[in-house]
């Protein structure tokens, strides 16, 4: 490919697929964990560019919010919250670097062999028009998701609410001692379990006599 | 955008051998074990928007939309078990997680 003919949209493809590659070569060899999950932040971010490249811009929107808002903050507090000892989890590290990068090798290899070939080319598969201005991303996806996805659209949902129960199931920690009410307790209790009816037979008042000597006093 | 899809594909193969290198590398280490998954994952998603792109099909980038949303519920338990396995053992070692004697 000349240079001269390289567009502005191939240059930051390029640019955007080197910054990719080089984030994810920083997490999987970064000594501190900090380091590697601010690699991966920047390794997703740079693909949410080369996703934008491709028109994809919901996805691309999103795996900034959802992913790097969300997923990689919480990583980050993790790392923060446990106390590692960096040294000691990197023991064999050098040892499986050269069967590592073997097998990377080859998996690279036989797939850029593939991929490679004329049935991926741009003979085979032509680049796509741009799309036109008024065209929205985001409609054609919601457009897609109600309708012929909205069940699995559904079952994302749950999916998430159960991530969200088991998480706070399993770290939730019980504290002994703490006052609180047990909510089913509450719902559960009927009116004679709070208020019980006793029949007391009437006591009689005390009586005032009067004394002999004039003064009134009261006898109990 | 005149980049061939096969060099996206190869973006994406790139990114794959490079999360599972990352899983040789670490593993005595638990939280890069699961950055090295995120990775992979990452890397299918690219193939994903790529053929979705080039073949003019929505379907891709719905399906894109989808493993997010597992991913991220994945990755909520699997930091959770992890929280629970520091408290318990006050190390995330592999080593150590030796309790089912496997």
């Amino acid at each position: 490919m000349n240079l001269t003919e390289l567009s502005f949209p191939t240059l930051c493809f390029y640019l955007c697929a080197a910054i990719t590659v080089a984030a994810a070569l920083g997490v999987i060899t970064a000594k501190n964990p900090v380091h590697a999950v601010l690699s991966l932040v920047l390794a997703f971010f740079s693909s949410g560019m080369i996703w934008l490249l491709l028109q994809a811009e919901f996805l691309a929107i999103s795996i900034v919010l959802i992913y790097i808002g969300v997923v990689m903050v919480l990583f980050l507090f993790v790392v923060m919250m446990v106390d590692i000892n960096a040294a000691r989890l990197r023991d064999g590290f050098w040892r499986y670097l050269p069967v590592g990068l073997v097998v990377a090798g080859v998996m690279v290899a036989e797939m850029a062999l593939v991929l490679n070939g004329r049935y991926f080319g741009l003979a085979a598969v032509p680049a796509p028009e741009p799309a036109a201005a008024d065209f929205s991303n985001v409609k054609m996806l919601a457009h897609l998701l109600y309708t012929e996805y909205a069940y699995a659209f559904e079952l994302a949902a749950l999916i998430l609410t159960v991530g969200l129960i088991a998480a706070v199931m399993l770290t939730f920690n019980k504290r002994v001692g703490s006052k609180r009410v047990d909510p089913a307790d509450q719902v559960a209790v009927k009116a004679r379990d709070r208020l019980v009816m006793h029949s007391i037979p009437a006591e009689k008042e005390p009586v005032v006599e009067p004394v002999t000597d004039g003064s009134a006093e009261v006898r109990s | 955008m005149m980049v061939p899809l096969s060099h996206v594909l190869t973006l994406g193969a790139i990114l794959f051998s490079l999360g599972v290198v990352g899983i040789f590398l670490n593993r005595k280490n638990l939280i890069v074990l699961l950055m090295a998954i995120e990775l992979m994952l990452l890397a299918v998603n690219i193939n994903f928007v790529a053929f979705s792109t080039y073949h003019g099909d929505a379907a891709g980038q719905i399906f894109v939309f989808f493993i997010l949303t597992v991913a991220a519920a994945e990755s909520a338990i699997g930091l959770a078990i992890l929280v629970v396995l520091f408290r318990k053992l006050q190390s995330i070692h592999v080593d150590d997680l030796d309790g089912l004697k496997g």
